[in-house]
């Protein structure tokens, strides 16, 4: 019974057995919801008997914006959707369209947008760590995770010349070499951020709090997660080992050695557990790409007008969140997408709230929902 | 060089082409290749059962629903389904498609519930109606909001193209 009366509280008699139900809405301005993310829950005493999302409230229409932009010139709105994971998604874009153009991409572009994006995963998940801490209730993670966060920034602003809205990749490989001494700087770098990850240990993973507060909550059946379409390090953590990474290989990620993290039960603190034990395996990524980092040209040859032939393509990658995929149509001929779809994993992770908060308490729906790690610019999109 | 993603020239026969043939049966209107993606092409009155089928197929094992795009077609709607299986590293695409003044095409959302919000902004953008879909309110745009921002018909004054065809 839900009732959507706008920002008051609103309780709702039964006529015939007298039992209330109390609806209150959470959001869009609230700080536990990450964003601008809305629900409506619907509680019996302490217990949320329904759930309601309301999103759209950051709808840009990037799709749509898209089909009057060159190919070129999308990246910058890919930038803007998921933007504490930037160059994992224009990677994805770019790699979408140098298939449909049939662009070849130099190795050593190929290892720079690699290394930069597990290293944006790094920051994504360090992100997370921070701000589940005060969801939770504790105040260092975001302190720690905010530090070694920037140091990653710093890195990026060194190579992009941009903190956050990077646009850096390029249709055929990057926009420009890296700088001297990123090499020697990213290997300091992950020393410390290996540093970081212990201390990590002492402030949740091994917190006896934290582990009361998230463990047991927010877990539905693996089966029900597939059928929702959740995928990443939620879905990992219910036990099922689907990295696109692995399943479906793309880049160099094939000579690469790292494992999947999974978890067993899929409650919250599996969840972060997956997501820390990512932060490892992203470290090691990074190491072993630094060692093998090639020289030659940072951009292939490529048109500079680009036509893509007739056709559509499917292109998904791995994001921090999980399996961002674009839906390329082109109708031949044209510098623009004829059509642009975006499969954000955050707005197909949401489907599945309502199912993981319901029945739950009211004081579990925040930490369920911070376990999600949701953004809401790419739900939105 | 590495050639990344770039599909294979030409694009080998799919070794679940058959099975999904097997399948969809009469239901078929065409299977065919977009680079190295199978096809298949159902009409809108068939595409629950051949999904529901698909899903169902131990061979096939389709129960990931990776995207539910909706494509203008000027003179028609397309849906378009790409499932994945991951037990087996297939893929498939399945379109269908709708006239544009009588646009409805029947829900998925009893073979895969991570349809809802797929159609549901497609509701919200395309005005493409899934029938039997259990709440078709809006979820990208607010309530009133006037005209399907996502059609090519709908205007969009502020919009610059810089070049192009």
């Amino acid at each position: 019974m839900v009732t959507d009366s706008g920002l008051s509280a609103n309780i709702v008699r039964d006529p015939v057995t007298e039992q209330a139900e109390l609806s209150i809405n959470m959001g869009p301005q609230h700080p536990a919801t990450h964003g601008v993310f809305r629900m409506v829950l619907t509680l019996d005493g302490e217990r949320v008997v329904d759930v309601y999302p309301h999103i759209g409230y950051l709808h840009r229409g990037s799709e749509r914006l898209a089909e009057g932009e060159n190919f070129q010139q999308i990246t910058t709105l890919f930038d803007r959707l998921d933007y504490v994971a930037n160059f994992n998604n224009e990677w994805v874009y770019v790699r979408a369209v140098e298939k449909a153009m049939g662009v070849d991409v130099p190795e050593r572009a190929d290892y720079i947008r690699l290394i930069l994006s597990e290293l944006n995963r790094i920051a994504s998940h360090l992100l997370f760590y921070g701000t589940y801490g005060l969801d939770t209730g504790a105040m260092n993670p975001v302190m720690l995770g905010f530090r070694d966060r920037e140091r990653i920034q710093q890195i990026f602003e060194g190579v992009t010349g941009a903190r956050m809205m990077h646009n850096y990749f390029r249709i055929g490989g990057v926009k420009e070499d890296l700088p001297d001494g990123f090499v020697p700087a990213v290997r300091a770098l992950l020393d410390q951020l290996k540093v970081g990850y212990e201390e990590a240990r002492g402030t949740l993973t091994e917190s006896e709090i934290f582990i009361e507060r998230t463990a047991g909550i927010g877990a539905i059946p693996p089966e029900d997660l597939l059928d929702y379409g959740v995928t990443g390090p939620l879905l990992r953590a219910a036990g099922i080992d689907y990295d696109i990474r692995k399943a479906d290989p793309y880049s160099i990620y094939e000579e690469l050695d790292f494992r999947v993290p999974t978890g067993q039960t899929g409650d919250c603190y599996d969840r972060y557990m997956v997501r820390m034990l990512e932060i490892e395996q992203s470290i090691s990524i990074v190491a072993q790409a630094l060692d093998k980092l090639p020289d030659g040209p940072f951009l292939g040859r490529v048109p500079r007008i680009l036509r893509p032939p007739e056709g559509d393509v499917y292109v998904h990658g791995e994001n921090p969140r999980g399996d961002l995929g674009v839906y390329l149509v082109s109708s031949g001929g044209t510098v623009q997408p004829y059509r642009l779809k975006i499969r954000g994993p955050s707005f197909c992770n949401l489907m599945a709230l309502p199912a993981m908060i319901r029945g739950s308490y009211l004081a579990d729906a925040t930490v369920i929902l911070g376990s999600m790690d949701i953004v809401l610019g790419e739900v939105d999109r | 060089m590495t050639t990344g993603d770039r599909p294979e020239e030409p694009a080998a026969p799919s070794p679940i082409e058959a099975r999904v043939r097997e399948i969809a049966g009469d239901s078929a209107q065409s299977v065919d290749y977009s680079f190295d993606e199978l096809q298949l092409r159902v009409s809108r009155e068939a595409v629950v059962d051949v999904c529901a089928a698909l899903k169902s197929d131990p061979e096939l094992d389709f129960k990931y629903l990776r995207c539910l795009s909706v494509v203008d077609w000027q003179d028609e709607l397309e849906a378009v389904y790409h499932l994945a299986s991951l037990s087996h590293p297939h893929k498939l695409v399945i379109k269908t498609r709708a006239p544009i003044d009588d646009p409805w095409i029947p829900t998925a959302i009893s073979v895969w519930m991570g349809a809802d919000w797929h159609e549901r902004e497609g509701h919200d953008l395309f005005g493409l109606e899934f029938r039997g879909h259990p709440d078709l309110s809006p979820l990208i745009l607010y309530e009133g909001f006037e005209g399907f921002p996502g059609r090519k018909s709908y205007e969009m004054p502020e919009q610059v193209t810089f070049y192009g065809d």
